[in-house]
C-alpha cells in the first residue's frame, strides 16, 4: 500500500499506484457468462491517459467539474482517473435517478463535462428538463451502437488525445468530488469532499480491512455511492488489488461471480444481505433431516470457536459446503448505506462469514464507526475508526443523544448552501441527526433519527420535502410529507415509512376517489420514495410569515394523534 | 411472432405463477412493485424468468425505472 501521508491528492496517489503495481490485475469486467475485460494497472493507464488528454484538448481546465453517470464498469474508473489527472472535480451521479433528476443535479453541480453510457444518454437527451443544464458543454457517451445518432455528444471510445496529458497537482484542501447524498427534488445536497477527506478515510479503513495485490473486490453498490468509491476504487487501487465489475446484477450471476473470481471483499446494502440470508436459509431448510442436523452441529461448533474473533481458515474447513459457493476466499462482507438488523449479522457470523457493519454518512467521508470483530457484536455499529472523534450531544437520561463527529474526513460543506452547512457542521462537529449511545465497551448503538428523513434498506436517503412535488395540486386544502418516525419516534433504525399529512377542505371527506388519486400520484414516484399512508389533520398547518409550512410545529401537533388510528395505509 | 398483447399476457401469467398470485388478478397497468409487494432484487429475479421464457437477453438498463407490466412487456417485445 502506498503511504498516503505523502500525498496531496487522489490523482497523485493513483498516478503512483499505476506505476507501482503496473503488472498487477486491476479490473475485471464480466457480462453474464462472458468476461469482457481484464486490465492490468498498465492497461488502465494506457486507456486513461488518452482520455485525460482528450478532455484537456476539449478545454477541460483545473477545477472544472465533470460528471459521471454510469453503471459499475471499467470505464467509470478510467474516466474518474482521467478527471483527477487533469485536476478536475468529479461529480458522480446515481444512474438510477430519473433523467429529470439527473439534469437537475447536473445543473446544480455546475458540471462542464458529462460522461455517460448510451442507454442513459438516450433517456437524458429525450427528457423535458434537458434545457435546464446549460453548463454542460461536452458530453462523452460510452458503448453507443455504430449507427446511433448522438447529437452533439462524442463517443467515449473515440476520445483519444494525441500525446501525453499534463498532470495537474491539487492540494489536500481542494475539492475532489461533489457527492449528492440526497435531495433530488427540493434542495440538492451536494457534499463537497476534499482530497484530504478521501486520503484520510482510506488510511483509516485499510488499517482494519487491508487490501493488497491478489485481493479481489466485487463492486456491486453503485460507484457514485461513497462506499463503493472508496472500497471499490480508491482503496483497492492504492494497494494494488483488483476490482470486479458485473454488467448485470441478476442474483444468479452475482452468486456465480463469488466462486468464479474468488472474491475477497464485497459491499452490500442491507436489503441484498437479507436476500442472501433468505437464499441460504432456504437451502439449509431443504436439506434432509440428517444433513440438516449435522449442519446445525457444525454451525454450533463454529460459533463456539469463533466467539472471541473470526477464524476464517477454521470456518472454511468446518463449513465447507457453505463457504465453497462463495469462492472460499471471502474475508468479509462490508454492509453499508443503511442500518442492518442484528439477527442478519449474527446469521452470517455464525457461519464464519464476518460482516463488517458500520455506520457512516456521505458528509462524514463514508464510515464513522465500524465493527472491528474483536469480538463480533451484532447489536452495535462498532467503534469509531482511527482519527474519528465521536461524541453524543444533548443526551437524555438514558444516555441517548445526537451523534456528532469531528475528523479530517468531514466534508468541507454543501455546495452553494452556506446556511445548511452551518446547521450541519457546528464548530467543526458534524451533527449527524442520528440518535445514539456508547456502551461500556465504547461501541456505538443507534436508536433512530432526529431528522425528518428516512434511509431505505437499499441505502437511499429520502427527504420528505423532495417528494412533495408529485402531490402538487392535490384536491385538498393543504398537505405535507413526513417521515413517520419523525412524528412518532420509535427508536428504531428499520421499517421507516413516509406519510402524507392532509388537511381536507371544510366539506370534504376522505373518500375512495381521493385515496385513489393519492395512490396514483404515489406510483409516479420511484418505488423506494413512495408514501405508505395518509394522516388526516383537521386544522390549518402552522406557517411562517412567508407562508412556508413550519414542519417542526406541524409534526409536534400531529404527534398528539394516536398513530395506530391516525395512520391510514394507502 | 407474438403481438404486444400476447407478450403482455405471457408476462402477466408468468408473474402470477412466479409470485403465487391468482391468475387473472394482475393487469397490464399494474405497478408490479406495489401489486406484488416485491423489491428491486425480486424484480431482477422475475426478469431472469422472463428472459428464459422469451429466449432473449434483457440488459438491466432496459428495465431501469420501469414499474408496470405494460412497459415491461413492450421492452421485451422490442427484443423479440
Amino acid at each position: 500500500m502506498l503511504d498516503l501521508s505523502q500525498y496531496q491528492s487522489i490523482g497523485a496517489a493513483l498516478k503512483d499506484a499505476l506505476e507501482e503495481f503496473s503488472s498487477e490485475i486491476c479490473l475485471i469486467e464480466s457480462d453474464r457468462e462472458r468476461e469482457k475485460e481484464r486490465l492490468t494497472y498498465r492497461d488502465f493507464k494506457e486507456r486513461a491517459h488518452p482520455l485525460a488528454k482528450a478532455l484537456q484538448d476539449a478545454g477541460f481546465t483545473p477545477g472544472d467539474r465533470a460528471s459521471i453517470i454510469m453503471t459499475n464498469q471499467s470505464k467509470w474508473l478510467i474516466t474518474a482517473y482521467a478527471i483527477f489527472y487533469a485536476g478536475g472535480v468529479l461529480v458522480p451521479l446515481d444512474y438510477k435517478l430519473t433523467p429529470d433528476e439527473q439534469w437537475h443535479l447536473l445543473k446544480h453541480s455546475g458540471a462542464k463535462f458529462l460522461i455517460t453510457e448510451f442507454p442513459i444518454w438516450r433517456q437524458l437527451s429525450a427528457a423535458p428538463d434537458r434545457s435546464e443544464a446549460t453548463n454542460a458543454s461536452a458530453v462523452l457517451v460510452t458503448e453507443a451502437p455504430k449507427n446511433a445518432d448522438l447529437g452533439e455528444a462524442q463517443r467515449w471510445e473515440e476520445s483519444h488525445g494525441s500525446g501525453e496529458p499534463t498532470f495537474v497537482p491539487r492540494t489536500r484542501k481542494d475539492v475532489a468530488c461533489i457527492v449528492y447524498s440526497s435531495g433530488t427534488g427540493g434542495r440538492p445536497k451536494g457534499c463537497m469532499m476534499t482530497h484530504e477527506n478521501y486520503l484520510e478515510q482510506c488510511v483509516a479503513l485499510t488499517s482494519i480491512y487491508p487490501f493488497s495485490p491478489g485481493v479481489r473486490y466485487l463492486s456491486i453498490l453503485p460507484t457514485n455511492h461513497a462506499i463503493d468509491f472508496m472500497v471499490g476504487f480508491f482503496g483497492p487501487f492504492i494497494c494494488g488489488a483488483a476490482v470486479v465489475h458485473l454488467r448485470t446484477l441478476r442474483p444468479e450471476y452475482v452468486r456465480e461471480a463469488f466462486a468464479k473470481y474468488k472474491i475477497t471483499y464485497v459491499s452490500l446494502v442491507p436489503l441484498v444481505l437479507k436476500n442472501l440470508q433468505k437464499g441460504l436459509q432456504a437451502r439449509f431448510d431443504a436439506l434432509p433431516s440428517g444433513k440438516r442436523k449435522i449442519l446445525n452441529a457444525l454451525v454450533a461448533v463454529n460459533k463456539a470457536l469463533t466467539k472471541g474473533q473470526p477464524k476464517l481458515g477454521l470456518s472454511r474447513r468446518l463449513l465447507k459446503q457453505v463457504h465453497d459457493p462463495f469462492g472460499g476466499e471471502l474475508r468479509t462482507i462490508i454492509v453499508g448505506g443503511a442500518f442492518t438488523e442484528p439477527q442478519t449479522l449474527q446469521f452470517f457470523y455464525d457461519l464464519g462469514i464476518p460482516v463488517a457493519n458500520g455506520y457512516g454518512l456521505t458528509e462524514a467521508g463514508t464510515a464513522i464507526t465500524v465493527n472491528d470483530l474483536k469480538p463480533f457484536r451484532s447489536d452495535t455499529v462498532g467503534k469509531p475508526l482511527p482519527g474519528m472523534e465521536v461524541r453524543i450531544v444533548n443526551e437524555s437520561a438514558d444516555g441517548v443523544g445526537e451523534v456528532a463527529v469531528r475528523s479530517k474526513t468531514i466534508m468541507s460543506g454543501y455546495l452553494d448552501e452556506p446556511e445548511l452547512t452551518a446547521e450541519t457542521i457546528k464548530d467543526g462537529w458534524l451533527m449527524t441527526g442520528d440518535l445514539g449511545r456508547f456502551d461500556a465497551t465504547g461501541h456505538l448503538q443507534l436508536f433512530g433519527r432526529k431528522k425528518n428523513m428516512i434511509v431505505t434498506e437499499e441505502g437511499k436517503n429520502i427527504y420528505p420535502e423532495d417528494i412533495e412535488a408529485v402531490f402538487e395540486s392535490l384536491p385538498v386544502k393543504e398537505f405535507c410529507v413526513f417521515a413517520a418516525n419523525y412524528i412518532w419516534p420509535k427508536r428504531s433504525m428499520v421499517g421507516e415509512q413516509l406519510l402524507l399529512a392532509v388537511h381536507l377542505e371544510l366539506d370534504q371527506a376522505y373518500n375512495e376517489e381521493l385515496r385513489r388519486e393519492i395512490s396514483a400520484r404515489n406510483t409516479k414516484l420511484l418505488n423506494y420514495k413512495r408514501i405508505h399512508g395518509v394522516v388526516l389533520y383537521d386544522e390549518d398547518f402552522p406557517r411562517t410569515a412567508s407562508l412556508k409550512i413550519k414542519r417542526n410545529a406541524l409534526a409536534e401537533q400531529i404527534a398528539k394523534l394516536d398513530r395506530a388510528t391516525a395512520f391510514l395505509p394507502i | 411472432m407474438r403481438t404486444l398483447e400476447q407478450t403482455t399476457q405471457e408476462v402477466l401469467d408468468l408473474a402470477s405463477k412466479h409470485f403465487n398470485v391468482p391468475e387473472g388478478s394482475l393487469a397490464p397497468e399494474d405497478d408490479f412493485f406495489k401489486k406484488l409487494g416485491i423489491d428491486s432484487l425480486q424484480t431482477l429475479e422475475m426478469l431472469s424468468r422472463l428472459e428464459n421464457h422469451f429466449g432473449i437477453e434483457l440488459p438491466d438498463y432496459e428495465v431501469q425505472g420501469v414499474s408496470d407490466f405494460r412497459t415491461l412487456a413492450s421492452r421485451i417485445q422490442s427484443r423479440l
